[in-house]
């Protein structure tokens, strides 16, 4: 087990170090010349030429990539162009307003979604399970953005019981958690309800009813069990998705998260902003599928005794 | 006589499973009209979408106006006759906006995602057959491209890119063909082993012939039902980048520009946003159900993965 997680980590390692490489091609390199981008067609020569030094921009390709590279290992991602601060400190702002709104919503999906996923699985083809499934099909198809606007229009505008926008007090995250939640609680109750009417039909679980432990006993405590291993990895994937959703959430929402800040590195044109925030998020999604895959390695014997 | 009777129950039983076992071959066609008879849901989307398609195709004739035409005098109208979607901020009428804006829907439905499933096979089929340092190249790429979150990649190529369709096309296709890469690879490596293709192998027929002849084919069914089931997602990616302004170049039409656009007249004029919402909605439903339905017709053992 323990060389697994080994093997997992190293991998880990390998992919980290090709998203810096493929994000780091695809803003310096294939742009053209950035400083004009970012200062515009009437920027007179002096002062791209100064810009340029100024920025390392002027060195070989391979000292920049060093650069960069020693530099996101420190966590030092340089000097945004348009703010004037180091990004490292735009993040260490932003991240909290992130790390809260993705860990509400996801709460909020799990807890929404493994409910409803058991009960349509329990009452399988009853009412409530078309209703689920139904609404759940709707979630997964409704655009993020579409999602917030309407609890935006609705619980906010219309019905006062949160703010329209921004997150001074905990009641700012509800909307925005709840329209980022909303699509992974339609997969994972999609989910939940098809794994746990596969393992309704194992041997074991008629073992336990014939034991005489009752419905709702053998439901958590033996069927839910293994139904969740599938579950857990579909959590870690989403955690790309939320990180996605969370770009157009915070817009929506004017959330000062990682996503509100990669959206304003872009029209800003404010290449180091970007590239760390970019690269950030997807370390982190990264850590997210590791801690995940490990955990999945604890929980589920068949793994842990290396079968 | 006993006897005879228990051998016909025999060959019968024995006829009933071949024909059951044969049920895996069936016309493509005959999978279609199976679906459209079990689930109606499916046809009902099949049927919406061949509207959507419709209304794409004949925009110009649907309607009076063009997508750019202001009528100054009528900005932010209601709807009414005259505009029975009404008119955006520039005076524009929205229901012709929404006719032309299907079409760069469907087009980045359709484009991205054919492009995306022809490389990303190609390469999954190639990785799967050919294995050794070649998989390991083209798998850990594909696992970079996999671990972003796909709608940060997307920013970051349409940065780079700049504004506008072709471009949008470029950047889903790069975000989307690891996932296929990555399914088509697993159904090669279960291929690679089955007799046909070690028998044609070992008859001599050469590496590219067996994947293009013997392997790729087997393939089609997970391919059709990806390309399904990735065309709503390339839509909401579209229209995600088109409402954060790093999409369609305006005054182009897309529904999420549209939504975007309209959201600074959520409290006054909802329908300027809510209209095209619901159409990215219906479609992506749409094309959710037919995937789901060709799904289950074509490809059983996808449902879990």
């Amino acid at each position: 087990m323990v060389q697994s997680i080994f093997k997992r980590i190293l991998q880990t390692l390998i992919v980290l170090f090709g998203v810096a490489l493929l994000i780091f091609l695809l803003l310096r390199i294939v742009p053209g010349n950035a400083i004009v981008t970012m200062m515009g067609e009437h920027a007179d020569a002096d002062t791209i030429a100064r810009m340029t030094s100024e920025l390392g921009l002027d060195q070989p390709i391979y000292v920049q990539f060093w650069k960069y590279i020693s530099g996101a290992v420190r966590g030092d991602f340089g000097t945004s162009y348009a703010v004037g601060k180091s990004v490292s400190s735009l993040m260490a702002a932003a991240f909290p307003h992130t790390l809260i709104l993705a860990l509400a919503a996801a709460v909020f999906a799990w807890i929404l979604g493994i409910i409803c996923g058991v009960i349509a699985a329990v009452k399988k083809n009853g009412f409530l399970d078309h209703l689920f499934m139904g609404v759940s099909l709707i979630g997964v198809s409704l655009p993020v953005f579409m999602a917030a606007m309407v609890l935006q229009y609705l619980l906010a505008y219309k019905l006062h019981w949160f703010p329209i926008s921004g997150v001074d007090s905990w009641k700012g995250y509800v909307l925005p958690a709840i329209a980022l939640g909303w699509n992974s609680a339609g997969s994972i109750a999609r989910l939940t309800r098809s794994t746990l009417l596969e393992v309704l039909q194992e041997d074991y679980i008629d073992t336990a009813r014939a034991k005489g432990l009752r419905r709702f006993g053998v439901i958590t405590r033996h069927a839910l069990k293994n139904a969740m291993l599938p579950v857990i990895t579909m959590m870690a994937v989403q955690l790309s998705s939320l990180l996605s959703g969370a770009v157009i959430c915070e817009t929506v929402f004017s959330v000062n998260g990682l996503g509100r800040l990669a959206v304003q590195a872009i029209s800003g044109r404010d290449i180091p902003l970007l590239e760390g925030t970019v690269l950030f998020s997807t370390a982190l999604v990264i850590l997210g599928n590791l801690i995940a895959d490990c955990l999945y390695t604890v929980l589920d014997p068949r793994i842990r005794k290396g079968a | 006589m006993k006897f005879k009777n228990r051998e016909k129950e025999i060959s019968d039983a024995h006829e009933a499973r071949l024909e059951s076992e044969l049920g895996e071959v069936e016309t493509f066609g005959g999978s279609l009209r199976r679906m459209c008879r079990e689930n109606r849901l499916a046809l009902v989307s099949a049927i919406i979408i061949g509207l959507f398609i419709l209304a794409a195709v004949f925009a110009p004739l649907l309607t009076p106006y063009t997508y750019e035409e202001q009528d100054v005098l009528s900005r932010l109208a209601a709807p009414s006759w005259k505009h029975i979607f009404g008119t955006d901020e520039a005076g524009r009428d929205v229901f012709t906006r929404m006719l032309y804006g299907s079409r760069v829907s469907l087009m980045v439905g359709l484009v991205p995602t054919a492009v995306s499933m022809l490389f990303g096979a190609a390469l999954g089929i190639i990785a799967g057959y050919v294995g050794g340092r070649t998989d390991s190249v083209i798998m850990r790429v594909a696992d970079v491209m996999l671990a972003f979150p796909s709608m940060l990649l997307a920013m970051v190529i349409m940065y780079t890119l700049g504004e506008g369709i072709i471009n949008i096309f470029i950047a889903l296709a790069l975000v989307n063909w690891a996932s296929v890469a990555r399914i088509v690879r697993a159904e090669t490596l279960k291929l690679r082993e089955t007799e046909y293709v070690e028998s044609a192998r070992v008859s001599g027929v050469r590496r590219g012939r067996v994947m293009l002849r013997h392997i790729f084919p087997n393939c089609i069914p997970d391919i059709i039902v990806l390309f399904t089931l990735n065309i709503p997602s390339a839509i909401l990616s579209e229209s995600s980048l088109s409402f954060l302004g790093i999409g369609i170049r305006p005054p182009q039409a897309s529904w999420g520009l549209m939504v975007n656009v309209g959201r600074q007249y959520l409290y006054t004029q909802p329908w300027l946003s809510l209209i095209p919402g619901a159409a990215i909605m219906i479609i992506v439903l749409a094309f959710n159900f037919l995937g789901d339905g060709l799904r289950d017709v074509l490809d059983p053992h996808l449902k879990n993965q």
